[in-house]
């Protein structure tokens, strides 16, 4: 993990609200939580935002949500910087893929997805490919290690991947129909390939 | 209290001690960074392992309590041991890990010689580094123009971002970033704006935080410490004053747990360069509209022969608001002397009154005794920037919960949450008359204060608003057996002094606003008074020590000492008297201010009967006994402020507003230094852009 | 193998509805309310007997966490938070129960609440969960509509079930972090004591649980503590997901006995090892956290999967995440990359952890290409010794023991890397760039 600052003012929007949508969605999640405790909504009401802004954070929003929870600035940078599922810059419109690179992964060939980010979007992580459309990343596990290879694009994972799968996973992402998330086998979810080894006499 | 054993030395202390605390009971140093007496407890440096006898593990003995420790099998007291192998080691690999990453630059460091790290290094670390990778880099942040920062050196002890949290209540530092990337910062690097803000230099336990001011200035092994009282404000904290030669280098707080604990405001420690700059160094005579350099002789001439040819009546003295009690004392020896009746020390008009009784002027319940209140309302005063220690501890009480605040008067930010209940004196009588929910509140609460501030006493009708906020006081239980809350809350650090020996008007003599009315004095006194407008016509004799107004009305200007320059008593606003002593000497041809008039005297015919400062103190200790009890507060008769509470008087309708508009600029010293007008543009960046 | 009628996770695949209808389908929702009135003790003493072990990683009893909670509610409202941040890399179980059958999270939840008087209930999930929340989310929603959790429910016992995120910060999975990150600050864990049990969220009573620890309960309830304790062995009770992952044919999580051989678990689930069992080099057993168990007769050979078993050989079970790794693997930057992990999720809070973290990275990496001296071996095994049970919360070990494991069992190789690259190096007349 680099040092993780906003990003430079060239960038950043004047800048930030929630829409009307978004505020009231806002608004009840602070329900959920004790009162006086709704500092307790920061990462999700950040989360939203960075939905909101085309899927990264700008500094606007870090202000905007610490005062809307009535918290010093100070302290949602803090939590805007310490999370790093957070983009603190600008990523590609179309996808910014975070593949996993911890071990489960690497030993099931995560290397090869790495150099089709490598050759299809930018030698850097965190940079935007020429045409402003994919960004990558390198995260930590992402939680389906029995899926490995996995990328997280957006909302969806990816898992069970190739060179040459990610490289359709990708294009379906620029042709703006991106291919089904899941397993890129054929495969039932986490279970084996070829068909669960328990649980046959379970009616579904 | 609970029975424990340290080393093999079995202590008595009380079950909410931490083991850190107790070790110290039974004699054993145990070695911390981020541990600190008046901050929260985060336990992360990890330096003061200790071994549990039982514990699996070393364990951090700042967080672990006495009472958390099991007892032995057979009920013996616990056993920790903070000397063993393994408490050996495990020092001495945190002390591996904290210098790993931390840069060899001590010889061009300003924390070098008060280093906690560099000290604990020598004590408890290794000889040499088995570190053979780049040492981590980090950006230098810019946060104000009082606290210098060299990032390479944070440890990431949080102590600095929890003393901005806590104790000044102004949340502006945190820890950005997250493991070996995580860095101390403000938002995006804004100034701090926290009056209290240098206290994180002090705090700092390696060379991350520095004071910027006093960058590559001095070596501490090179400084003259001298321990002193502070002026700048009327809470009178304790200071050491580091010299260097002639000259102040810097100010540092010492600990005095019935005022200050350890903290001290920035106009306390960054006012040093003011201290050097527009000095008054010779004597100065008026002469065809110009101020021309003069002896001491002339100008002792001059003066001599104004005041033979002027009638006792029209001579007055006014009193600033960094005198000591010692040339206020022989300024009042002389006017008495020469006949003359009209003396103030109240250039503001505040009203208060000595024959009021001392009861009438001090801070009652002590600011240690905040911490006991569990009401308050403050009245008339903005205490932030009044005395912004002071607040800090009313704030400590806040957080320690259940105490209630209220306001009357400016609706400010004073880093705790109150009630604001009105602006000015109709808000205060509906109050006094009980028509108020605060009312009840205070009637409720076992030791209730009402802080009462020059905004609500230094105007036309302050002795109708101190007889109202008295009346209150009397009505509502503020002032009961065994607790009087009528806390006056002074700015001027020589005021209660001032009042203490009397230094108001005799029979017939005028107040200072009469004094200064056109054509109502011939001559002049000002002693240091730089707060006050004295019209054409009167023969101006300044006393002082900055080219400040007072010099700029003058006709003479006899240069004089500042606080760091004499030794001199002062009592502060809970009229606690505190002696200062003599850090260095006045510049040029400037003197102490006593030994001035006490030289003025002997020209004038009327010479004061003490040859040395000793005999002037023994004098003013002989009319004022309680003076002498250095450090100990006389206290006020509470039957006083009931008496106040019956005076009455019509009070007007007009917001009460702080005297203190601007923190930074309260006084002549504080408005030569550069670094307090540097501040002060911040702080006026501030509020310009908050009010948009 | 176990029998599936006494698997727990019937939807594991999600070949099933994960809704309430399916939910029902498969024995959830049955009779809660009765177990609810059993009371706060029996549902303790139960849970207690059955001898479940927290499946989180550590394998406290949760019985005996749950009698920790103060008797009577005072003036602090009591909390249950459920530790869904599952980001122990090996580990994916979680994410199965809250995708594929959440309703048995819901319905544990209600009863583990009941039995620590708890009225409200967080569940934590880790951010990259996010079609996971959505799931969690919409089962919770079914559950009020259909009366069985909020005010005035079905059961009796008015009990609220919010679904919380993260955002990214695999500490956040360490319960004193959580609940930091619960009240909307850095995940820095918390020092103990307090623990939460007496100062937990917002400073009131709180228990953290594990996904699987109170997914399993429901079932527990229902069909009594004897058939939990009867599979397994003493103090390794139960049922477990297994998730396998690496060097098999066919990876895979698995509902298995706690106990089951290593050899069987892969043999029988995931195809055996890639190019046989004899291609094994070494398995973690139990998240990257755990130290590393090499093949052979010492040790994966007779390994048994669970906590007594894995400790024999110096690990632990820690969350059931296999991670296999066969000969074609290179063990030292598989280690490398384990203690890039951390050195990324450090929180930075406490010294040791902060400052150990890339030393021992930076280290392994050069270890890795070989470029390091041998006397470096021993000195990376004493600075895991200084992490150890140094830090504020157990991250320190879990980021040291692996490390450590390495030395114990690849020196051998660590030493071989060295001498071929200074060998190598020599031959091309490079500078040895060692320390770099």
């Amino acid at each position: 993990m680099a040092v993780r600052r906003v990003a430079p003012p060239k960038l950043q929007p004047k800048d930030f609200a929630f829409t009307a949508e978004n505020l009231d969605w806002a608004k009840k999640q602070v329900t959920k939580y004790p009162e006086g405790r709704q500092q307790s909504a920061i990462i999700p009401l950040l989360w939203r935002a960075q939905e909101q802004n085309g899927g990264w954070l700008p500094e606007a929003a870090i202000r905007a949500v610490a005062d809307f929870l009535g918290m010093a600035h100070i302290r949602a940078l803090e939590v805007a910087t310490f999370y790093t599922m957070f983009l603190l810059e600008p990523c590609g419109k179309k996808a910014h893929v975070q593949v996993c690179g911890t071990t489960p992964c690497r030993l099931r060939g995560a290397d090869a997805i790495f150099e089709v980010c490598h050759k299809r979007i930018h030698h850097e992580p965190l940079h935007v490919s020429a045409d402003g459309d994919f960004s990558w990343e390198e995260v930590e596990c992402l939680g389906a290690c029995v899926n490995a290879p996995v990328v997280l694009i957006w909302n969806d994972t990816y898992e069970d991947l190739t060179a040459e799968s990610i490289e359709k996973v990708l294009d379906g992402f620029a042709k703006g129909a991106p291919v089904k998330p899941g397993p890129q086998i054929d495969r039932q979810m986490s279970a084996p390939v070829g068909g669960p080894t328990t649980l046959k006499s379970v009616k579904a | 209290m609970a029975k424990i054993i340290v080393d093999g030395i079995e202590v008595d202390v009380p079950p909410e001690y931490t083991l850190l605390q107790a070790a110290e009971a039974a004699g054993s140093e145990i070695p911390r960074f981020c541990y600190h007496e008046r901050l929260s407890i985060a336990g992360n440096c990890r330096m003061c392992l200790v071994e549990l006898v039982g514990a699996p593990k070393p364990i951090a003995s700042c967080a672990w309590g006495v009472r958390d420790c099991r007892p032995g099998p057979n009920g013996e007291p616990p056993q920790v041991r903070t000397k063993t192998p393994m408490v050996r080691k495990a020092r001495e690999g945190v002390m591996e890990f904290l210098l790993i990453n931390h840069p060899l630059d001590c010889p061009i460091c300003d924390q070098g010689g008060e280093c906690d790290l560099q000290d604990q290094a020598m004590a408890y670390g290794v000889d040499s580094s088995r570190y053979a990778e780049n040492k981590r880099a980090v950006e230098d942040k810019y946060i104000g123009p009082l606290v210098k920062t060299i990032m390479n050196r944070c440890i990431h002890c949080t102590r600095c971002i929890r003393f901005s949290a806590e104790v000044a209540g102004v949340p502006e530092l945190g820890a950005t970033g997250r493991g070996e990337d995580m860095e101390i910062t403000t938002y995006l690097e804004q100034a701090m704006s926290s009056e209290l803000q240098g206290n994180v230099v002090d705090l700092c336990p390696v060379g991350a935080l520095t004071s910027k001011p006093y960058a590559f200035a001095a070596r501490p092994w090179e400084l003259t410490k001298t321990e002193s009282i502070d002026v700048m404000d009327a809470l009178g904290s304790a200071i050491r004053v580091d010299t260097r030669g002639r000259e102040v280098m810097r100010i540092l707080p010492r600990v005095n747990d019935d005022v200050n604990e350890e903290w001290i405001s920035d106009k306390t420690r960054h006012v040093v360069d003011g201290l050097r700059t527009q000095r008054l160094d010779q004597p100065y005579i008026r002469q065809n509209g110009r101020l021309l350099p003069a002896s001491w002789a002339a100008a002792f001439e001059a003066i001599s022969a104004k005041i033979k040819a002027t009638r006792p009546e029209r001579i007055g003295a006014v009193a600033g608001d960094l005198a000591a009690v010692e040339e206020m004392f022989a300024l009042k020896d002389l006017m008495t002397r020469l006949g003359a009746a009209s003396l103030d020390c109240r250039q503001d008009g505040a009203a208060l009154d000595p024959k009021n009784g001392r009861a009438s002027y001090i801070f009652n319940p002590t600011v240690a005794g905040i911490e006991q209140a569990d009401a308050l309302l403050i009245v008339g005063s903005n205490p932030r920037r009044e005395a912004a220690v002071l607040n800090a501890r009313i704030r400590k009480r806040w957080r320690m919960g259940k105490f209630p605040i209220a306001v009357i008067g400016e609706n400010a930010d004073l880093t705790y949450a109150y009630d604001y209940l009105g602006a000015g004196s109709d808000t205060l009588a509906e109050l006094a008359a009980g028509r108020h929910g605060f009312a009840e509140t205070l009637k409720n609460a076992e030791r209730p204060m009402i802080l009462i501030g020059m905004g609500a006493l230094a105007r036309p009708d302050g002795a109708a608003v101190a007889a109202l906020a008295a009346k209150a006081a009397a009505e509502l239980g503020v002032v009961k057996d065994g607790w009087n809350g009528y806390a006056v809350l002074h700015t001027a650090a020589s005021r209660v002094g001032a009042l203490d020996i009397g230094f108001v008007p005799g029979a017939g003599g005028k107040s200072a606003a009469d004094m200064t009315k056109a054509g109502a004095s011939d001559v002049l006194f000002l002693l240091g008074a730089d707060e006050i407008d004295v019209p054409p016509g009167a023969f101006v004799i300044y006393i002082g020590t900055h080219g400040d107004q007072g010099a700029h009305r003058a006709d003479v200007i006899l240069p004089g000492a500042t606080y760091t320059e004499k030794s001199g008593l002062y009592v502060n606003t809970e009229g606690r008297p505190q002696i200062g002593s003599r850090a260095n000497f006045p510049p040029g041809e400037a003197r102490e201010d006593w030994a001035i008039l006490r030289a003025l005297s002997d020209v004038l015919g009327h010479k004061l009967p003490y040859d040395s400062l000793a005999q002037l103190r023994q004098a003013l200790f002989m009319a004022h006994p309680h003076l002498q009890r250095i450090g100990e507060i006389a206290p006020g008769d509470a039957a006083d402020v009931r008496k106040l509470a019956g005076q009455g008087g019509a009070s007007e309708k007009a917001p009460f507003r702080s005297p203190v508009e601007d923190f930074y600029f309260t006084n002549p010293i504080a408005r030569a230094s550069a670094v307090m007008a540097e501040c002060s543009t911040l702080a006026e960046g501030r509020s310009l852009s908050a009010a948009e | 193998m176990l029998d599936d009628k006494d698997r727990i996770f019937k939807n594991l695949y999600g070949q099933g509805d994960f809704g309430l209808e399916g939910a029902r389908s498969r024995g959830s929702w049955d009779g809660t309310k009765a177990i609810l009135e059993k009371g706060r003790d029996a549902i303790v003493a139960e849970v207690k007997a059955s001898g479940l072990r927290g499946r989180g990683g550590a394998g406290f009893p949760t019985g005996v966490k749950w009698s920790f909670m103060p008797k009577a509610v005072g003036d602090r409202p009591h909390y249950l938070v459920v530790n869904a941040d599952e980001s122990e890399p090996g580990t994916c179980k979680d994410r199965e129960i809250m995708r594929n059958d959440p309703h048995l999270l819901v319905e544990g939840c209600l009863i583990a609440g009941r039995a620590m008087d708890c009225r409200a209930g967080y569940i934590y999930v880790r951010g990259e969960f996010i079609r996971e929340r959505e799931r969690l989310q919409a089962a919770i929603d079914q559950a009020y509509d259909a009366k069985l959790l909020g005010k005035d429910n079905v059961h009796g016992y008015d009990f609220d079930l919010y679904v919380h995120h993260g955002a990214g910060a695999y500490i956040c999975g360490e319960e004193m972090a959580l609940l930091e990150s619960l009240e909307g600050k850095k995940g820095m864990p918390r020092l103990k004591p307090p623990f939460p049990a007496n100062m937990g969220l917002y400073g009131c009573p709180t228990t953290v649980n594990n996904v699987e620890s109170i997914a399993v309960v429901p079932d527990i309830m229902r069909r009594g503590a004897a058939w939990f304790a009867g599979i397994g062995r003493t103090n390794n009770t139960g049922t477990k997901l297994f998730c396998i992952s690496g060097h098999v044919e066919k990876p895979c999580t698995v509902e298995e006995a706690m106990g089951i051989p290593l050899r069987e678990l892969i043999d029988t689930h995931c195809g055996g090892v890639r190019g046989g069992w004899d291609n094994l080099l070494a398995v973690i057993p139990g998240g990257s956290s755990m130290p590393v168990i090499p093949a052979g007769s010492s040790g994966c050979d007779d390994l048994l999967m669970d906590f007594d078993g894995c400790a024999k050989h110096k690990s632990a079970l820690g969350t059931a995440a296999v991670i296999v790794m066969d000969k074609s693997t290179d063990i030292i930057r598989a280690f490398a990359r384990i203690a890039y992990f951390y050195k990324h999720e450090s929180c930075g809070q406490c010294t040791p952890c902060r400052e150990g973290m890339g030393w021992m990275w930076r280290v392994l990496t050069r270890m890795a290409d070989g470029r390091a001296e041998k006397r470096e071996i021993d000195m990376l095994f004493d600075v895991t010794k200084q992490i150890e049970g140094h830090t504020i919360c157990a991250f320190g070990d879990g980021a040291a023991w692996p490390v450590q494991g390495l030395i114990r069992h690849f020196r051998p190789e660590i030493e071989r890397r060295i001498d071929e690259y200074t060998r190598n190096s020599d031959a091309h007349g490079a500078i040895r760039v060692a320390a770099e």
